[in-house]
């Protein structure tokens, strides 16, 4: 394959600035969202000894989703590489995991001994 | 896996001179530069997701522990300035990315303009958090430089914020977790602060190198990894916005 | 011990080294000061890490001489406390994190995936700045008064009961893991990006599959040690709290944090090592490393696993049962991929035609001591045991085992294996074989006993302790003197052969790999065309049919 165009790599698609303006419009709305949705008492769900508080999953899910927008698109990782699609996903899965495990032990301090 | 990019040809020895000037000499092509290049930042970027991560595990865990002193402590935060910023910013990041664009279509002139906005958006967001910490200094809600959480232990000292949330008083121990909630307001937007003043000194960098058209001529390796770099922090502020000033408003 | 030998050099009377090479390609301080050139760079890391090895051994000297005698009575307390921790700060951050693959890999990776140098050249050579700068920083810790926390910092010992040097102490480390960030990163798109036509992953050297694991931890793990210290700063300049129970806070936030960096530490330590070991065993049984998948896989699978098990650091600071268990389970799942590698490397050696060569003595070494030192962290790793075991002198015989026994030898096993490919010149084999065998000794010496010591109860970290231990401690100060003969010889003998050494030719091991077709020391550029790899890894008998194409052609 002749490198000597190739000024621009064929797999460096060009996202066109519509896409970036309807991304745009979607993250304003969904800070909007979210600033109205702490104003509201969205409540609990008591699942066994699980209490799920939806306010904090709301804006979490807000956040992740207005995340995953400007991963995908203002950072071009859906018309990127497999490489980068598996680097990002495993940054998140190592953040996660930091997270996770180390709250989990915080949590089951309560449940006592065996 | 096979996503080995270099090619060498037999004329490896003429291609070597037929590089352009941008082209590194350890690189067999403009596009494995490229692609090293992206590859790099977004390893870096991997990182400071882990740097930050120490700061969201200890976040999670105090927020668990001092709900309600995290409530109460976030009234202060005011949240027009929190939202007026977070828009800022997102704009911010629009205008990076249609800087790319514009690298990439190799047009000079709109390449500086949104670069030109996005380093002004970056000043307005630095602006808004500066006089957002003075307030903070003000009213002695820095933690370890005379804190005091008379604000909390007697909410109606502080008219503005009781007229609008009505919180109880807390008790003295409680209200004394209202540091944590700065100490971690301080920390994780001040490092967000401190990544933001970098990139905007980047920035300044670039703007010049892009008046004088080094980036569209198609080395747009550097707009685009800034760009990067640029929405990275974008997405923390995203996270930051809601948890620090949206634990609960009702 | 057999006088056979694979050793191949040519002609004395008429070889010499490559006019042209990347140590004389441009002369002058500012060359190697500015160089982009890996080889320069690892070059400037290995004097740098030799340089503080020697500091953090006299380190070990003045701790092993206190105590010869049950009483602290040649140092106070707090000055012996201040011993250990500068001794664990410098070995574990100036030299064991970059030893591996700031020198070795920095010099080979380029060449063994037939690029022309690592993908940032610049940001290699950032990297040895920011080492320099941190050492600097280590250095003006330990004069001004030193740290006396532990290498671990623990809270809130390190944040609230403590006037000694620990916020540049933590600086200086903030440095350095900025440093080894930009290695890992370095690795990770070099070895992605840059391999050469014909490198498929499966065609790589088995040392670039362990850099590149490492890698992984260095780049995601170390960031957390880094916003850790910045916490102990804020800690002790502002008390903010986080670690301080009266505040609210909580110690253990900073062991978790802390140890979810370190524990992949100790993998971004030996994998590097393993990853020599393996290129070590092949070359000298003359054979393919048996299973290389798995060899290569069981890197990337510690690395994974190694992120996962951090809280059996912890098992005795008040986490839950429940947690303790998880951890202990994934512990003992990460044995496994390290086990793995030990059968493969037994299974490499057997029928193969061994000879003993220095290189293949340490490695002999390594896989005899790493396998004890990783089996009693298994102990450890078992909460019933680590109960009685934890803070005793059986923690500093496993650890100690694992990394000297184990990544020092087999970093000084890479340096003699690859000493004739980066001098041009070979090391003098009789006494570097003397050497490895007082080394042995001398490190069996020293920290066996300390097993014994750990079992029988005495605690680590203390400069005085009930006098029916001394017995075992005179044995373990007289072993660490052998030990330091073992380490001062090569020092002495490679520096020799800088000037003395025979000349070694472009592979005075018959050894396969891309860095062994090249002249020796290498051209800046390494290779004067990229290479095409067209044959599997370890390949012997590729190797075979390039001599008789050689002789044929020559004759």
């Amino acid at each position: 394959m002749s490198e000597q165009h190739g000024q621009t790599d064929h797999e460096h698609h060009i996202v066109s600035p519509m896409v970036y303006l309807t991304i745009l419009l979607a993250l304003l709305v969904g800070t909007g969202l979210t600033v109205w949705a702490s104003y509201i008492d969205l409540g609990e769900t008591h699942i066994g000894s699980l209490t799920i508080f939806w306010n904090p999953v709301a804006a979490l899910a807000i956040a992740c989703t207005k995340m995953i927008l400007v991963v995908l698109f203002f950072m071009h990782v859906k018309y990127s590489t497999k490489l980068t699609k598996l680097t990002v996903i495993s940054g998140v899965f190592i953040f996660l995991g930091l997270i996770s495990m180390t709250l989990t032990d915080y949590m089951s301090r309560a449940w006592g001994r065996w | 896996m096979s996503d080995s990019t270099a090619i060498a040809h037999d004329t490896a020895a003429e291609a070597h001179h037929e590089h352009p000037p941008y082209q590194r000499h350890h690189f067999e092509t403009v596009s494995q530069q490229f692609d090293a290049t992206n590859f790099a930042m977004w390893l870096f970027l991997l990182t400071e997701v882990m740097f930050f991560g120490g700061l969201f595990t200890a976040y999670l865990l105090l927020r668990n522990w001092y709900y309600p002193a995290f409530v109460v402590a976030s009234h202060q935060l005011n949240i027009g300035w929190g939202t007026a910023n977070t828009a800022v910013l997102i704009l911010s990041s629009f205008t990076m990315a249609m800087g790319v664009w514009s690298a990439e279509m190799r047009r000079k002139g709109m390449l500086v303009l949104f670069l030109v906005i996005t380093f002004i958006l970056g000043l307005v967001f630095l602006g808004i958090k500066t006089i957002e910490y003075h307030e903070k200094w003000e009213k002695h809600h820095i933690p370890g430089w005379h804190y005091s959480i008379q604000n909390f232990t007697n909410p109606t000292s502080d008219p503005e914020v009781y007229n609008e949330y009505h919180d109880k008083a807390l008790p003295v121990d409680i209200a004394s977790k209202t540091e944590l909630y700065f100490f971690l307001y301080f920390a994780m937007t001040g490092m967000h602060a401190l990544h933001m003043i970098i990139g905007i000194a980047i920035l300044g960098y670039l703007i010049v190198r892009a008046r004088a058209g080094d980036f569209t001529t198609g080395h747009v390796t550097y707009i685009e990894n800034f760009g990067l770099y640029w929405h990275f922090v974008d997405i923390i502020w995203i996270f930051l916005f809601p948890l620090l000033y949206l634990i609960s408003r009702h | 011990m057999s006088a056979a030998t694979i050793v191949t050099l040519p002609d004395q009377a008429t070889a010499r080294i490559p006019k042209t090479n990347f140590l004389t390609k441009e002369n002058g301080l500012l060359s190697w000061l500015l160089t982009g050139d890996h080889k320069r760079i690892a070059t400037l890391y290995l004097i740098s890490i030799t340089f503080f090895f020697f500091i953090g051994g006299a380190l070990a000297g003045l701790i092993r001489l206190e105590l010869l005698t049950p009483q602290s009575d040649l140092v106070a307390a707090d000055t012996y406390n201040k011993l250990f921790t500068m001794h664990g700060v410098i070995m574990v951050f100036f030299f064991l994190v970059p030893s591996v693959p700031a020198t070795i890999g920095n010099f080979l990776i380029p060449l063994m995936v037939g690029a022309k140098d690592l993908a940032l050249p610049k940001i290699n050579l950032l990297s040895w700045y920011l080492y320099v700068v941190a050492g600097i920083m280590a250095i003006y810790t330990m004069a001004a008064g030193g740290v006396d926390t532990g290498w671990t910092f623990t809270t809130p010992l390190s944040t609230h009961y403590l006037n000694t040097h620990v916020i540049s102490t933590g600086l200086a480390i903030f440095v350095a893991g900025f440093s080894s960030i930009f290695t890992g990163l370095n690795f990770i798109v070099t070895i992605h990006k840059m391999r050469c036509p014909g490198m498929t992953w499966f065609r790589l050297p088995l040392f670039v599959w362990s850099n590149y694991a490492a890698s992984i931890l260095m780049v995601l793990g170390t960031p957390v040690l880094a916003i850790t210290l910045v916490l102990i700063v804020l800690e002790r300049t502002v008390h903010i709290g986080v670690f301080d129970p009266a505040m609210g806070g909580d110690p253990l936030l900073f062991q978790h944090l802390f140890w979810f960096y370190s524990h992949p530490a100790v993998y971004i330590m030996i994998l590097p090592g393993m990853g020599v070991i393996s290129e070590v065993v092949s070359t000298f049984s003359r054979k393919r490393v048996f299973g290389y998948t798995a060899v290569a896989f069981s890197s990337v699978a510690i690395a994974v696993f190694g992120f996962f098990v951090w809280a059996h650091h912890m098992f005795i600071m008040g986490i839950s049962n429940y947690a303790a268990l998880v951890f202990s389970l994934l512990t003992m799942l990460v044995a496994v991929p390290s086990a793995i590698k030990i059968f493969n490397w037994a299974f490499t050696l057997y029928n193969g035609s061994i000879t003993f060569e220095t290189p293949m003595l340490y490695a002999f070494g390594f896989m005899g001591l790493f396998t004890i030192g990783g089996m009693t962290g298994v102990f450890l790793g078992a909460t019933g045991t680590d109960i009685h075991l934890t803070e005793t002198y059986f923690i500093v015989a496993h650890f100690h085992f694992v990394m000297v026994g184990g990544m020092l030898m087999a970093f000084l096993s890479g340096i003699h294996f690859w000493w004739p490919k980066w001098t041009g010149r070979m090391y003098p084999e009789k006494i570097s074989q003397l050497a490895a065998l007082v080394t042995f000794i001398g490190f069996n010496f020293t920290f066996f006993p300390q097993f014994i010591l750990g079992t029988l109860g005495m605690p680590r970290r203390y400069a005085a302790y009930p006098p029916e231990f001394q017995v075992l401690n005179v044995f373990s100060t007289a072993g660490a003197s052998i030990l330091g003969v073992g380490y001062l010889l090569p020092i002495l003998y490679l520096t020799w052969s800088l000037k003395y050494g025979e000349i070694a030719g472009d592979n005075p091991w018959q050894a396969t790999g891309l860095e062994w077709q090249t002249q020796s020391p290498p051209l800046t550029e390494n290779f004067p065309e990229i290479p095409i790899m067209d044959h599997e890894a370890y390949d012997y008998e590729w190797l075979a049919r390039q001599q008789q194409k050689e002789v044929a052609s020559v004759g």
